[in-house]
């Protein structure tokens, strides 16, 4: 435990989030999994977008960067450019990285660069009070849907798999054992890696289509689930309209500060020193 | 060592600036007329050991360069109209976060897609107010291609001796222009970092108290661990909801440029002393004044002109000066009368204001602002 406490700024502490609220474990998870592979403290940024979750990295004792809304891995890709040595993890929620931050997520997963996202999932925008996201199952109710979301959600897995990323797995708060586990593959991936992992909203996502409290909602998650390496030997009827949880896609691809290095290692010198040299013009006259 | 003398265009002068001053990293997105800006760190930065990214859009090109400047490293991007109002919220961003970076805006016509790419100079408000909220910033015109390169230069030393975000707002022309340029010695360059931190130990990202308010800022990935947010925050750079705490940080930061306004401030002058009729104005309409100018004189009229180098802080005291001291000011400026409110604000109505506007996406003929001084001098 204490262990685990000291990658917290615990002078920050209490947290902004609702009793039963799914982020903390979540955050918890990634903790451990960072504590496990021995992470470098001072070589590890943490950015995030706008959202509940995102709120996470101003509790974590590591370089920390709370961007604006949707853009945080944008601004994680500047940085992990400027800086290929640092680990760069992205924390991120199903509104702030599929809806506003859509762009950005393809853009990162097709590159395939080397940046960990985790994606808190809880179906809901829950710093606005519960209105419907990119990731509200069709037909629940949010303030913005009173009459049931008439819009299909992403299968945020299948979508980071097609734009690219080399390692994709979803796991959830119910799930916190294995959730760690494949938040460390995704640390150890070098590429774009994303973890979906389902989180509780009790407070606006549960209230409002009478879930329960967060031990129901977590049992609500779990019934929603099902173990993708159990999956195919179960008979069809109990993997129909159920999300696959575990690791789901891997592949060996090439990374983008790699290549980028690469393709320039024939004109690339290193920089020593700012001495206000006109560099670039001496370059220009070749 | 030999002076460099070439052929260059504005866009060229700006990128080799950019390059003189320690540019490392740029993230762009494809837009006309400022592409060549982009075309030319893609080229030169890996030779110079930085990086170049094209980003999916100007947003996330934003956002990449204050990632990037998080990092220590001196980082720019470049873009139009339609870019640079993408940009805005972001450019909010790194002025609230004091997040040092340059945005450079070779303006064309707008609003909206306009008439792609024909030169305008109507961001000049954009720049100065196109985000939301009161914050600071920094807005340089170049006037001519030499220019370019200095005020880049320029650019990127003020905002990092202030932390704040700057705003090289070049026109078409300008950007397009190809002129001899000399350009200086690398030893005459006077290149400025960023303040930096003495010590890991109880280091402030946000003190107040520091000398002329700019606090030093640490790099990312260097053991400081501090916590950057776009949410208003105290010293520690944690938010805060406190009002007193949210007072503190907007008066500091409007503070950092306010007090330090007439260090910022850069124009020149050209036979103000004894003149009538004035003209205000910078970027490429100031070249067509410049020639206005010197006709009117040669026909009798004591005309002169004022050309901002820095719109952004605005030269309020010198053109308070003068309009008590001429008949009239004529502001020549490819917009509506976006300086001229400016400087109808500055001269308290001592001088009539004349707005000589261009808004059809060509540049000013000398003989319309000639029309407009001799007319203003009756």
């Amino acid at each position: 435990m204490s262990e685990t406490l000291s990658y917290f700024r615990q002078d920050r502490l209490p947290h902004i989030w609702c009793p039963g609220c799914g982020h903390g474990t979540i955050t918890g998870a990634l903790i451990r999994a960072i504590d496990r592979l021995g992470l470098d403290k001072n070589k590890l940024i943490l950015v995030s977008g706008i959202g509940c979750s995102s709120r996470a990295v101003g509790y974590l004792d590591f370089d920390t960067l709370h961007t604006a809304h949707g853009r945080a891995l944008a601004f994680a890709t500047g940085l992990k450019v400027a800086r290929p040595d640092l680990k760069v993890i992205v924390m991120t929620g199903d509104g702030d990285c599929t809806a506003i931050g859509g762009n950005h997520f393809i853009h990162a997963a097709r590159r395939n660069i080397d940046i960990t996202t985790i994606v808190m999932n809880n179906n809901i925008y829950g710093m606005t009070s519960g209105q419907y996201s990119p990731m509200t199952p069709k037909g629940m109710l949010a303030t913005t849907a009173p009459y049931g979301n008439s819009e299909r959600d992403f299968d945020l897995a299948e979508l980071a798999k097609a734009a690219g990323a080399t390692y994709v797995a979803r796991g959830t708060s119910f799930h916190v054992p294995m959730l760690i586990d494949l938040l460390e593959q995704a640390l150890q991936n070098k590429g774009f890696s994303v973890v979906e992992a389902l989180s509780q909203c009790p407070t606006y996502m549960g209230r409002k289509n009478k879930i329960g409290s967060a031990v129901d909602m977590l049992e609500w998650i779990k019934g929603r689930t099902v173990n993708a390496k159990a999956a195919a030997a179960l008979p069809p009827e109990k993997v129909q309209g159920k999300l696959l949880i575990g690791e789901l896609h891997r592949s060996s691809q090439p990374e983008y500060c790699d290549e980028y290095l690469k393709a320039t290692a024939k004109v690339r010198r290193a920089w020593k020193n700012i001495d206000g040299g006109l560099r670039g013009c001496e370059q220009n006259s070749d | 060592m030999p002076k460099t003398v070439k052929l260059m265009q504005g866009n060229e002068a700006c990128t080799v600036g950019a390059l003189a001053a320690g540019l490392e990293f740029y993230a762009g997105y494809p837009i006309t007329p400022s592409t060549e800006i982009a075309e030319l760190c893609a080229e030169e930065l890996p030779k110079v050991g930085g990086s170049f990214i094209q980003m999916e859009d100007e947003i996330a090109s934003a956002a990449a360069i204050i990632g990037a400047s998080l990092t220590g490293k001196k980082a720019m991007t470049a873009t139009s109209g339609p870019g640079f109002s993408l940009m805005q919220e972001l450019l909010g961003y790194a002025s609230l976060c004091e997040v040092p970076v340059v945005f450079v805006n070779v303006q064309r016509v707008g609003p909206s897609t306009g008439m792609p790419t024909s030169p305008a100079q109507g961001d000049v408000m954009q720049a100065r107010w196109g985000t939301h909220g009161d914050h600071p910033v920094v807005v340089l015109s170049p006037g001519n291609v030499k220019e370019c390169f200095e005020l880049t230069v320029r650019a990127f030393n003020l905002s990092e001796r202030y932390r704040v975000p700057a705003v090289v707002l070049m026109d078409e022309v300008i950007g397009h222009m190809r002129e001899k340029v000399e350009l200086p010695d690398a030893s005459e360059l006077v290149i400025e970092n960023r303040p930096a931190p003495k010590s890991r130990v109880g280091y402030k990202p946000y003190e107040a108290d520091v000398d002329g308010g700019v606090p030093p800022m640490a790099p990312f990935g260097e053991g400081y661990r501090w916590h950057v947010t776009g949410l208003f925050h105290d010293e520690t750079g944690f938010p805060s909801n406190k009002p007193e705490v949210a007072d503190r940080l907007m008066r500091r930061l409007a503070a950092k440029i306010d007090r330090h306004e007439t260090e910022i401030r850069d124009y020149v002058t050209e036979s103000l002393d004894d003149c009538e009729v004035a003209v205000v104005s910078f970027g490429s309409s100031a070249m067509s004044a410049l020639s206005a100018v010197r006709k009117a004189r040669a026909a009798g009229v004591k005309a002169g002109m004022l050309r901002l180098r820095t719109i952004w802080p605005f030269p309020h005291d010198e053109v308070l000066e003068l309009s008590k001291r001429v008949k009239a000011i004529v502001v020549p400026e490819m917009n509506l009368g976006q300086v001229a409110l400016e400087v109808e604000r500055a001269s308290r109505c001592s001088a009539k204001v004349v707005r000589v506007s261009k808004v059809n996406g060509e540049l000013f003929r000398p003989e319309e602002i000639f029309t407009a001084i001799m007319e203003a001098a009756k």
